[in-house]
């Protein structure tokens, strides 16, 4: 039980380095999301069955996806600054 | 020095790595996962706190109620409801960060305050 | 899904990463022309594009920002390293992992240990001290996230109509969850979920889970409706008004049957439920009706923050 607690803690600040160290925005959601997963498992180690059960449906399940629906709302607001510009611009190439 | 309290250890390299993470980097993403891994990491030391090796979970089985069977139960309560809080908290700071897209179209906090600056004259 | 291969190769994971990712924490302009072509928007009257800002140019950043950079980052690396090496220093002194004799096992865990069945009911002890010794934590905290399902509501909904780029993007992400393998999928798993969360939620005081675990399942499976069926189907009866309904009605249930002990101090009021027998699904006084009220309102808060975020409206 020691050696599983012990590469478990290991994965867990692995992937905290991971998060650091990367520039790519979804890498550290997905990271984060393993990392919720392995503090799951270390929860039961520690003898807590409920902050296990809570951990992997709050964390793991609400709090990544609030995450993931932040990033993909934010790339639909570019888009459509994005499509409003042509647009624009399509106008005054058509005026002048 | 003989180091057994690993746990807790751990626990603290995560909160010194998620507080890195909250102050150097400039991603307004980046820096919200590191507030909520700050949490965490104070989970995991509170949880630590209440184990005792050798006993059980504390779910009254076969009728024993005595003391010496359970693990300490108090800091279980309190991660529960800190679990919850810290997701609350999530959740409105990644609304802010919608809304502070949503103006000044980038997640950099230097240029947020730089364009901000220049709204202002 | 109606995109599978681009035409440069690429599989569909390195789109989607390209997709959603911010890569240099600027936006990649031809990235943006390269994923779709955008859907045809009707557009009654011309609509300027958003203020530009002016660009930062290279010469504002002074030598005294520069410097004032680098100074801050240099303390902060500095103020972390510190605080860190004082913390881990601190923790290999406490008293040992898991060693019975530690100051923090004192007589209150005792109490709560030897006591706890016979003066709550409940066979979980954990569920047990947050339910009826420590009630006014759980108060507080489903307090907690009902403000922030109201603050995220203020931020992000837009109801009056004002922010137009904001309406475009989410329509846009509505016109894209017509899926028939996920509908499949969820026609099967979401009634098993919900049973799941129901079972959770009600077992609460007989076996590890509770309110908060069991809520969050629930709430997982209203999101798993809302990303199958869209918006229309699920603004059927998932509105603004039910999750008002809802929210207000637990938690008036949950503060008025605990709040009395502002007036009577730590005497309990005489009430009809009594702790019954033991390991009976209803027995335990109120611990079964209270995880009700907090599991409805950890679901419909779960739910209001992915549909805030996803749709701009409940």
């Amino acid at each position: 039980m020691q050696i599983l607690m012990m590469i478990l803690l290991i994965f867990v600040l692995a992937g905290a380095v991971s998060v650091a160290l990367t520039r790519n925005l979804l890498t550290a959601a997905v990271v984060f999301m393993a990392q919720s997963l392995a503090l799951s498992v270390i929860w039961i180690l520690l003898e807590s069955p409920d902050l296990s059960v809570t951990e992997a449906a709050v964390g793991t399940g609400i709090d990544s996806l609030l995450l993931f629906v932040t990033l993909k709302k934010i790339r639909e607001v570019d888009h459509v600054i994005q499509s409003e510009k042509e647009k624009e611009e399509a106008r005054h190439g058509q005026t002048t | 020095m003989i180091l057994t309290n690993y746990a807790e250890i751990a626990a603290m390299i995560l909160f010194g790595i998620g507080l890195m993470l909250l102050l150097l980097n400039k991603n307004m993403i980046k820096k919200i996962i590191g507030f909520s891994m700050t949490d965490s990491a104070i989970f995991l030391y509170l949880a630590a706190k209440g184990y005792i090796s050798g006993r059980k979970a504390p779910i009254v089985t076969d009728g024993v109620t005595s003391a010496e069977a359970y693990i300490n139960p108090i800091p279980a309560g309190l991660v529960l409801t800190g679990i919850v809080v810290s997701v609350a908290s999530s959740a409105v700071l990644l609304a802010l960060t919608v809304r502070l897209y949503r103006k000044y179209h980038t997640l950099n906090l230097d240029e947020i305050t730089d364009r901000a600056r220049k709204g202002e004259e | 899904m109606a995109r599978q291969l681009d035409p440069n190769g690429q599989s569909l994971y390195a789109r989607f990463s390209r997709y959603l990712s911010e890569g240099d924490d600027r936006l990649d302009q031809d990235m943006i022309r390269e994923v779709d072509a955008p859907p045809a928007v009707h557009d009654p009257e011309p609509v300027p594009p958003s203020a530009p800002f002016p660009p930062v140019a290279e010469g504002v950043k002074t030598r005294h920002t520069r410097v004032a950079t680098v100074a801050y980052q240099l303390i902060a690396m500095l103020l972390t390293a510190a605080i860190s090496m004082l913390l881990i220093w601190t923790t290999a002194k406490l008293p040992s992992f898991g060693d019975a004799q530690n100051p923090a096992h004192n007589e209150v865990a005792r109490r709560y240990v030897e006591n706890g069945m016979d003066e709550t009911g409940s066979v979980n002890l954990v569920t047990g001290m947050i339910l009826d010794y420590r009630a006014f934590d759980t108060l507080g905290e489903s307090n907690v996230l009902f403000t922030a399902a109201c603050v995220v509501l203020m931020l992000l909904r837009s109801g009056s109509r004002e922010e137009r780029i904001e309406i475009e993007a989410d329509e846009r992400m509505e016109d894209r969850n017509r899926d028939e393998i996920l509908q499949t999928a969820a026609r099967v798993l979401i009634p098993m979920i919900m049973m799941f969360g129901c079972y959770v939620i009600l077992n609460g005081h007989l076996s590890p889970g509770g309110g908060f675990s069991g809520g969050a399942v629930i709430g997982a499976a209203m999101i798993l409706y809302l990303n199958a069926f869209g918006s229309g189907a699920s603004g059927r009866f998932l509105t603004i008004r039910t999750f008002r309904f809802v929210s207000v009605l637990a938690l008036s249930f949950y503060s008025l049957s605990k709040a009395y002990s502002f007036f009577t101090g730590a005497n309990h009021l005489p009430s009809v439920f009594t702790t019954g027998v033991i390991g009976n699904l209803f027995s335990a006084g109120l611990i079964p009706y209270l995880n009700i009220a907090v599991g409805l309102v950890v679901c419909f808060t779960m739910y209001a923050f992915f549909a805030l975020f996803r749709k701009g409206d409940i």
